[in-house]
């Protein structure tokens, strides 16, 4: 381990390792996909990192989660737990979902991760209901959605906006601005100059920021909470990101004339993960024990990977099973 | 035992249990302004406070996924909608969220909401104030579907959905608010998923939703005093539908008629006519008939509105038809009128 450390490397080397887990991950997947074992659709959160890590890493073990389809980043970020994110993109049993959740449906509760739903803005109320637990039991617990720009377009993200706001409940709302919903661009979607200005006239915090650095996101988010806790109402995040591959799957798509490489290149020259590193090395931490920290999470990849593809499916009368809780 | 109304079965239940569990709480547009949901949320603001019985923006959808947030996460919500036609506009959470949720987990974890929902009728509701529906709901994995009738039911039902750990719609009809019935006055649950033989019979077997099953038991006093005696079962839960005693009855009766309280095309009632004739079709002496809404949106106006709800004659008529039976004389019977109990505006 580095020689000197400080809070302030530790962070960084944290938040790293989250950067690197999560990139890395979705690198496995891109090297194994092609061999269709993988049966889930692909929505890759390669560029967009340093949102849920920054902000997973400020709420910490009182961060609830819910996310979108677009839940890689968010789930390990959180959780950590490549293993059950292997389990689930190879559809194995033997997790909490036996299964039936897969990419798009990433949730492990009792690490932080509630919901992930593949209806845009669909788990935006769920988080409002969550922090009412939350203030009704009186637990610190943090309740915090992400969703894409294109559920700025959904009637259920107003609602939700104004009815925590009315409510005054403390929920953090996390927008990963990438630009695009599927293919549109948001020019093209957004009857408005600025989704910021709009969201500032509701009774809620509003916070944004324009960076990959993840260790900016986590103070941002910090900041966030504090002002949540001092005065309780919903905070709005709103971050901007670029999404390098394709909607859904693990290619990239410059070549389909929506959005020009050099957005990509531009986006590439600030990218999170490598910010993250040079940031490390700047911090004084020698090169040779980061490598040292990569390789043991390329090689945890690797032990999951090759797990997941050994474990059984589950059982084919598991179809019926879990449609309703049993137990009292 | 003492008699209270189906009303008053309802806020008891809820009074109870919310007595009984601090995670029980209530919700809803209008649910503790000064109607109370027609009386059904009376006490609960003022027992329980704000923090668990308190009104909403209007927003269903929203509320629903509130409502299922605050369930994974420890509570146990009831939310309430004094119209079923507004619970479509949460559609989109009830379907691709709530039923889903348990299923998602392997069923593992619970998602313990209750959805009280009023369906409307008469004094001019109109087509956006009358709606059933509640074979959409039944149409879905995920969600229990309970529909009850007599206010002992009412009771029982409602802590069994406060206490069950999955989501329940559960489906009220206006016009049974002011039944009145034996209900104990202690708290007490009745299974989800449990038939009732509510008049036993050998010739005929109604299965009646709602208040169709007091439409059925006036046809049943009817046609008693010329010695037919027809069976009439209540589901009480549409979803998981146990359909044990209905094929007993059938079995027994030889006929079935499902009078249902929605529109009869790709209803409830082809659930239990496809059911029937599976499973009881050598024993069947007759098809099995439907009787519901006329296949149309309800109209305000209200002779064409009694055009639209089939009632006790339209029953028995039917009965007749099945049987063999001349038409029965029906100029001295006297029927119910809620129309004229009712005065609106609601």
């Amino acid at each position: 381990m580095a020689t000197k450390t400080s809070p302030e490397l530790e962070l960084n080397l944290a938040l790293y390792r989250k950067l690197y887990l999560i990139r890395k991950s979705e690198q496995k997947i891109i090297e194994y996909y092609p061999e269709n074992e993988m049966k889930t659709p692909m929505h890759m959160s390669m560029g967009q990192e340093a949102i849920a890590v920054g902000v997973c890493a400020a709420l910490g073990d009182r961060g609830q989660i819910f996310s979108s389809y677009r839940s890689h980043a968010a789930f390990l970020a959180r959780t950590g737990n490549v293993e059950m994110f292997f389990m689930e993109m190879y559809g194995r049993g033997g997790t909490l979902t036996g299964g039936k959740a897969g990419s798009m449906h990433l949730a492990s509760p009792s690490e932080g991760v509630l919901c992930s739903s593949a209806i845009v803005g669909s788990a935006i109320p769920l988080a409002a209901g969550a922090a009412f637990a939350n203030r009704y039991k009186k637990n610190d617990l943090l309740a915090c959605v992400f969703f894409g720009d294109g559920a700025l377009e959904e009637g259920i993200f107003w609602e939700t906006l104004n009815a925590a706001s009315a409510m005054k409940l403390p929920v953090l709302l996390v927008c990963e601005d990438n630009g695009f919903a599927v293919h549109t661009s948001k020019q093209a979607r957004h009857g408005f100059r600025s989704i910021t200005e709009i969201v500032r006239h509701y009774q809620c915090h509003v916070f944004q920021e324009d960076t990959t650095d993840a260790e900016k996101i986590y103070q941002l988010t910090r900041q966030a909470v504090t002002a949540m806790q001092r005065d309780p109402r919903p905070v709005f995040l709103h971050l901007q990101c670029y999404r390098y591959l394709e909607h859904v799957g693990i290619n990239e798509d410059f070549d389909a004339n929506y959005r020009p490489r050099e957005d990509y290149e531009n986006w590439l020259k600030r990218d999170a993960v490598a910010l993250g590193r040079k940031k490390l090395l700047e911090s004084g931490l020698a090169e040779a024990d980061i490598s040292r920290e990569e390789r043991k999470l390329d090689e945890e990849i690797d032990r999951c990977v090759q797990k997941a593809k050994n474990a059984p499916f589950p059982q084919k009368q598991e179809l019926y099973h879990g449609v309703f809780h049993e137990t009292n | 035992m003492r008699q209270i109304s189906f009303c008053e079965a309802l806020n008891e239940a809820m009074f109870q249990e919310m007595e009984r569990d601090p995670s029980v709480f209530v919700y809803g547009i209008g649910v503790p302004d000064h109607k109370k949901i027609f009386g059904s949320t009376a006490r609960l603001s003022e027992r329980f406070g704000e923090q668990r019985c308190f009104d909403t923006p209007l927003c269903e959808e929203a509320m629903t996924g509130f409502g299922l947030g605050a369930a994974i996460n420890g509570l146990r919500p009831i939310h309430i909608h004094i119209r079923m036609d507004f619970l479509l506009l949460a559609m989109n959470q009830l379907v691709n969220m709530v039923s889903n949720f348990v299923y998602s987990t392997n069923g593992t974890l619970k998602a313990p909401l209750v959805i009280r929902v009023v369906v409307g009728r008469g004094w001019g509701q109109g087509y956006q104030h009358s709606k059933s529906l509640h074979s959409y709901f039944a149409h879905i994995p995920g969600l229990k579907v309970v529909v009850p009738t007599t206010p002992k039911d009412a009771k029982g039902l409602l802590a069994s959905a406060i206490r069950d750990n999955n989501p329940v719609v559960f489906i009220e009809h206006r016009w049974l608010y002011w039944a009145v019935g034996e209900v104990p006055e202690e708290p007490f649950t009745i299974p989800i998923g449990e038939a009732n033989i509510i008049k036993e019979g050998s010739d005929l077997t109604v299965v009646a939703v709602s208040w169709m099953n007091i439409e059925a038991l006036k046809a049943a006093e009817i046609l008693a005093k010329r010695g037919v005696h027809i069976e009439v079962i209540d589901p009480r839960t549409l979803s998981p539908l146990d359909d044990t005693l209905i094929i007993q009855s059938v079995k027994k009766t030889g006929h079935c008629l499902v009078a249902d309280n929605d529109w009869v095309d790709c209803g409830f009632g082809a659930e239990v006519a496809a059911r029937v004739s599976e499973k009881c079709f050598g024993h069947l002496k007759s098809p099995v008939k439907r009787i519901g809404f006329a296949f149309t949106p309800c109209p305000t106006v209200r002779v064409l509105e009694n055009e639209f709800y089939p009632n006790a004659v339209t029953i028995i008529r039917s009965i007749e038809k099945t049987l063999g039976l001349s038409p029965t004389d029906i100029s001295d019977e006297d029927f119910y009128s809620h129309e004229n109990r009712f005065q609106g505006p609601f």
